[in-house]
């Protein structure tokens, strides 16, 4: 072992002899300087971080490195800057080299270097410069994220070096990018600014406009008697009147935005703490405690208790007290008001030049509109997958609805155990894909046979009764309800989509659509061209249409209205058991999963017009579109958003009572 | 015998008055206060609730089974009823409770303390304590009065104008009056809709100004107030209804058309039909409410006006009492049912547990009660009476 590490000291010692001699050299700068590195402090730190400078870079490196992770030790005795190997008893003392061992010292004979946070940064900062030309590609990748995080003034130069020595295309890139924003942030030549600001338009990356936000900074509430001349406004504010705009000019109070800026109190708050009024303004608070530490008997200020039931009262006597010096004066609100208007409040942007702010201005606003564009198209994609949502929960309806003039409240209910029969499913084969290819057609079987059942059992008995029709199939809903919660219980069953379907299609910073959503929007394209065709080029369909249009005729003709409507009720269901898998796999399966989507689906057959396909699509993209846009005003709150869009749907049926696609002919009067 | 149980109460509403008014009297004469305590106060609010649930399905039974308008959304004006005297309730208590606690201060509260106080106390569980404009009136008993007729009766004049006026009828009616409900309970789960969103009005029990009574005295109150407004209400449907005005409305649910070929104005009856309905509806859940104690949202949700549907198609429609005895007689085995009390049925393997298996025992019997007898048990106690004639 140690003959080995003699080996590798004479091979260093002979082959790198320039390199000991300057390692020589450095051991004599640390002796003259350990005095401030072991006591170091911001002042002192500059000129030995000037002077290392002059050694090997790779020295120098590790040094800084050693230095700024509080890994330097020294000898208390001699002051000798070294390193150690902790034994655990002991400490070895080796030259910062890494080569010379020094000797064995007792822990107390050692004491660590540890530089406060002003040095460590000072140290970082000139770190950087040895990190970002390190020959390792991933020591450049780390010290640039860190520079990324905190970058200084002094990082300018540094970068501009690194970015004219960097090979790597990629990290050439980074370094350009973030070399702009430091630039923008800390250069003194305006034009470079301009011109980078510029490169900037159109660009949607979140940190291109965290860095222009940051320049247009304006949050600051300044005071003073006129507008300074040499200052970058930003906005000049009306105290309890103007409002601050999200780029940073100040607008009036409206409708939606009823915050202020700043208060008129708060304003005269911030005029005293200025000193440039005197007085300092009486809270109603102070005002009340004062009043009752001065409680004479029932009286306060010759004011009897009872009387102070007012702001007026309150403040005459408190008035009363301070004519007997026993309270600081008080401030009307006239006087306020008078006070505040003397002085012109405004806010300052970081920046001082007004062509930067502007051009920054401009660009964040460019930006800001492709952003917008990105909005849109989220909001489009939002509607489309909402609407494919009704459209197949829906569809179903507006099959039976259109065929059989009956609404069937348990609809919703054939959806759940659509979904119940998707989780069921996974429950005996665990693989998602295949469980899910096994339930889509099963879940279509059962609700199918459902739906039969209770045509047969309970529809045939009330033709020509709708409203009955539709209270007994309320009938139906809850008791299968009810039934699905004693057998699955109350809690939300999951009912887990393959793992294909997770993660989303990322198109930019602000776009991305989860793959699920996708998947459902194709699901409903698919049962729209199922249904054109059943309904168009089948035998069941026309026979369908037939009934649809006039049950008398078709039955006249030879078809079986009977049948047509056993078989038209269980495809309907059928339909709305897939429905249910594809609600399933985004939306936990519980007992009322369907009576959450049957309004919602019965607006969209009325608003879509009964009875036709075409009707359906159109109603669901009108009910799914405009829920999304009215979200889009007020996203935080969709209960609002159902709220409006259902007066909105009750305000359209006035205008078309029929529905968007009205059925025409004699069969349009039932 | 020549009438038929039909006919003789049909007759002689002095016989519904009278069994009424027996009815309540025994009640109060088995109370806490008033007699022996065999009947505890909880259960003399549960029958106080149950009268004023039979008032709505009075009006219930009037907008449907007599005029044909399947609403459903009565519910919602039942809770908006109780909503608007719930505000005042509230808002009183809480300004008593604040001004109480304000008597260990210094100095008399002002105004603004006031106001502030009450809003923290009352929209605090909602991130506020500003009073919303709505509240404005709710200082006043006599204003929040008049909102308990005034809110819902101009929703249903607009609704039902808007409504009738493009001839929106049947099925489609019936799914708008939905719309209209979800709309609204919807709205009042916002927690900014000014009426303390999902957690809705409590203390609904405590009248302000005559708590010393206690829970027992204001219980039979509301009970025999609920009785009176019952008859009240009976008596005023039943003269209606047997008016040249009822015989129009009757008319317009078999026939709309031929009704509005003979000249008449039908959309003026029915949207006075709707508005009236909707105004007693809503004063029965004035009334109700202060006996439940608490409103919520949930209460106005779509399934409390089909549920409502359900009583007045199981009583059976189109006959005043069969509204009154379907909302009794389900609403209080609602109750027994889900509330524990029904004995349990051991079927060896399995037990039936009411709690879980009553809604589907009232789901089905529902469907069958559709199926086979249109006018519900009334029809079907009748058809047995004809038969036997």
């Amino acid at each position: 072992m140690k003959i080995k590490f003699y080996i590798i000291f004479l091979y260093a010692f002979f082959i790198n002899l320039p390199a000991i001699a300057h390692h020589n050299e450095f051991n004599i700068f640390l002796i003259e300087n350990s005095e401030n590195i072991i006591k170091s402090s911001a002042k002192t730190v500059d000129s030995i971080l000037r002077d290392v400078q002059s050694f090997d870079d790779e020295i120098v490196s590790k040094f800084l490195e050693l230095w700024k992770s509080k890994s330097l030790y020294y000898i208390k005795d001699t002051k000798q800057v070294v390193i150690v190997n902790d034994n655990n008893e002991s400490f070895d003392a080796i030259e910062i080299d890494g080569f010379t061992r020094i000797g064995n010292y007792s822990k107390k004979e050692i004491k660590k270097i540890k530089p406060n946070s002003g040095v460590r940064a000072k140290i970082d900062s000139l770190l950087v410069k040895y990190q970002i030309s390190n020959s390792d590609i991933n020591v450049r990748r780390k010290s640039l994220d860190s520079l990324k995080r905190n970058i200084q003034p002094e990082h300018l130069a540094v970068l501009q070096d690194a970015y004219i020595n960097e090979s790597d295309a990629e990290l050439k890139t980074a370094i350009d990018r973030l070399l702009k924003f430091a630039i923008i942030k800390y250069s003194d030549s305006n034009d470079k600014k301009l011109e980078i600001i510029e490169s900037f338009k159109g660009d949607t990356a979140i940190e291109i406009r965290a860095s222009l936000n940051q320049l247009l900074n304006s949050s600051e509430v300044k005071v003073g008697i006129s507008l300074p001349d040499n200052k970058n406004i930003a906005r000049v504010i009306v105290p309890g009147f103007t409002i601050k705009n999200s780029n940073g000019t100040s607008g009036t109070t409206n409708f939606f935005n009823e915050d202020v800026e700043i208060s008129i109190n708060d304003a005269y708050d911030k005029l005293y703490a200025n000193n440039l009024v005197y007085k300092k303004r009486v809270t109603p608070e102070e005002l009340k405690k004062i009043l009752e530490q001065n409680t004479i008997g029932d009286t306060i200020g010759g004011y009897s208790i009872s009387s102070l039931d007012n702001e007026q009262s309150r403040i005459a006597a408190y008035n009363k007290l301070v004519v007997n010096n026993l309270a600081p004066p008080f401030i009307s609100e006239n006087k306020i008001n008078e006070e505040v208007n003397k002085f012109i409040f405004y806010s300052v942007y970081n920046d001082t030049s007004s062509e930067v702010t502007n051009a920054a201005l401009n660009t964040l606003a460019s930006i800001n509109f492709r952003v917008q564009i990105y909005k849109y198209i989220d909001l489009f994609i939002d509607g489309l997958s909402l609407a494919s949502i009704y459209f197949l929960g829906a569809i179903g309806l507006a099959i039976t609805f259109g065929v059989m003039r009956v609404i069937n409240m348990a609809h919703g209910e054939f959806i759940m155990m659509g979904a119940y029969t998707g989780y069921v499913v996974q429950q005996f084969i665990s693989n998602h894909t295949l469980s899910l290819l096994v339930a889509l057609p099963l879940a279509f079987i059962i609700t199918f046979i459902a739906g039969v059942i209770m045509e047969r059992l309970v529809i045939r008995h009330l033709y020509r009764k709708p409203l009955d029709t539709l209270l007994a199939t309320f009938g139906i809903s809850i008791a299968l309800q009810q039934i699905a919660k004693n057998i699955f219980g109350t809690q939300a069953r999951p009912l887990t989509s393959p793992s294909w379907l997770d993660g989303s299609l990322s198109l930019s910073d602000d776009l991305s659509i989860s793959y699920i959503r996708i998947a459902i929007f194709i699901l409903s394209l698919i049962f729209l061209g199922l249904l054109l065709f059943v309904m168009n080029r089948t035998r069941l369909g026309l026979e369908t249409r037939a009934v649809t249009q006039n049950p008398v005729m078709a039955s006249n003709m030879g078809i079986n209205p009977e049948r047509i409507n056993m078989l038209t009720f269980g495809f309907g269901s059928g339909i709305a058991g897939i429905a249910g898998i594809a609600i399933g796999l985004f939306s936990k399966v519980t007992s009322e999963l369907g009576s959450e989507y049957i309004v919602q689906s019965f607006m969209t057959v009325v608003v879509g017009g009964v009875g036709n396909i075409w009707g359906t699509l159109a109603g669901a993209s009108l009910i799914g579109f405009l829920q999304k846009f009215i979200e889009w005003f007020n996203p935080s709150n969709t209960l609002a958003a159902q709220t409006y869009m259902i007066i909105f749907i009750i305000l359209f049926i006035q205008f078309r009572p029929k529905g968007i696609v009205a059925l025409k002919g004699r069969a349009a009067d039932d | 015998m020549t009438n038929s149980i039909n006919d003789l109460l049909a007759r002689h509403t002095l016989i519904f008055t009278i069994v009424v008014v027996i009815f309540s009297l025994f009640i109060t004469f088995f109370s806490e206060p008033y007699g022996n305590g065999l009947i505890s106060t909880s259960f003399v609010k549960t029958l106080g609730k149950t009268v004023c649930l039979c008032i709505i399905a009075l009006a219930m039974d009037v907008v449907w089974g007599y005029c044909g308008i399947l609403s459903l959304g009565h519910f919602a004006f039942f809770g908006l009823g109780g909503y608007m005297i719930g505000m005042w309730l509230m808002y009183e208590r809480t300004a008593i409770i604040v001004q109480e606690a304000a008597t260990n201060e210094l100095l008399p509260l002002t105004e603004t303390e006031l106001s502030n106080a009450i809003g923290n106390q009352i929209f605090g569980v909602v991130g506020g304590y500003d009073i919303p404009s709505i509240w404005m009136f709710a200082d006043s008993l006599g204003l929040q009065l008049i909102l308990v007729i005034a809110v819902p009766g101009i929703l249903a004049f607009i609704f039902g104008w808007l409504a009738f006026r493009s001839r929106v009828t049947g099925v489609y009616l019936s799914i708008l009056t939905q719309a209209l409900t979800l709309a609204l309970s919807l709205y009042l789960f916002q927690n900014d809709s000014g009426l303390r969103g999902n957690n809705g009005l409590s203390g609904l029990q405590n009248i302000p100004g005559i708590e010393y009574l206690g829970q027992e005295i204001i219980s039979i109150g509301f009970f025999w107030a609920s009785c009176i407004f019952l008859i009240f209400i009976f008596l005023l449907f039943h003269s209606l209804m047997k008016s040249k005005f009822g015989l129009i409305i009757t008319s317009i649910r078999d026939n709309e058309t031929r009704v509005r070929f003979l000249g008449y104005n039908v959309e003026i009856y029915k949207l006075f039909i709707f508005v009236l309905t909707a105004i007693i509806s809503s004063i029965a859940g004035a009334l109700y409410y202060p006996q439940a104690g608490i409103i919520n949202p949930a209460e106005l949700a779509p399934i409390a006006s089909i549920y409502l549907a359900v009583w007045v198609a199981i009583g059976g429609r189109g006959k005043l009492y069969g509204a009154i005895i379907g909302a009794a007689f389900v609403s209080l085995f609602s109750s027994w049912f889900t509330g524990g009390q029904a004995p349990d049925i051991p079927l060896g393997i399995f037990t039936i547990e009411w709690v879980n298996w009553w809604t589907v025992l009232l789901g089905f019997g529902f469907v069958i009660i559709t199926i086979f007898s249109e006018n519900g048990i009334i029809g079907f106690l009748r058809n047995i009476f004809v038969k036997e004639k």
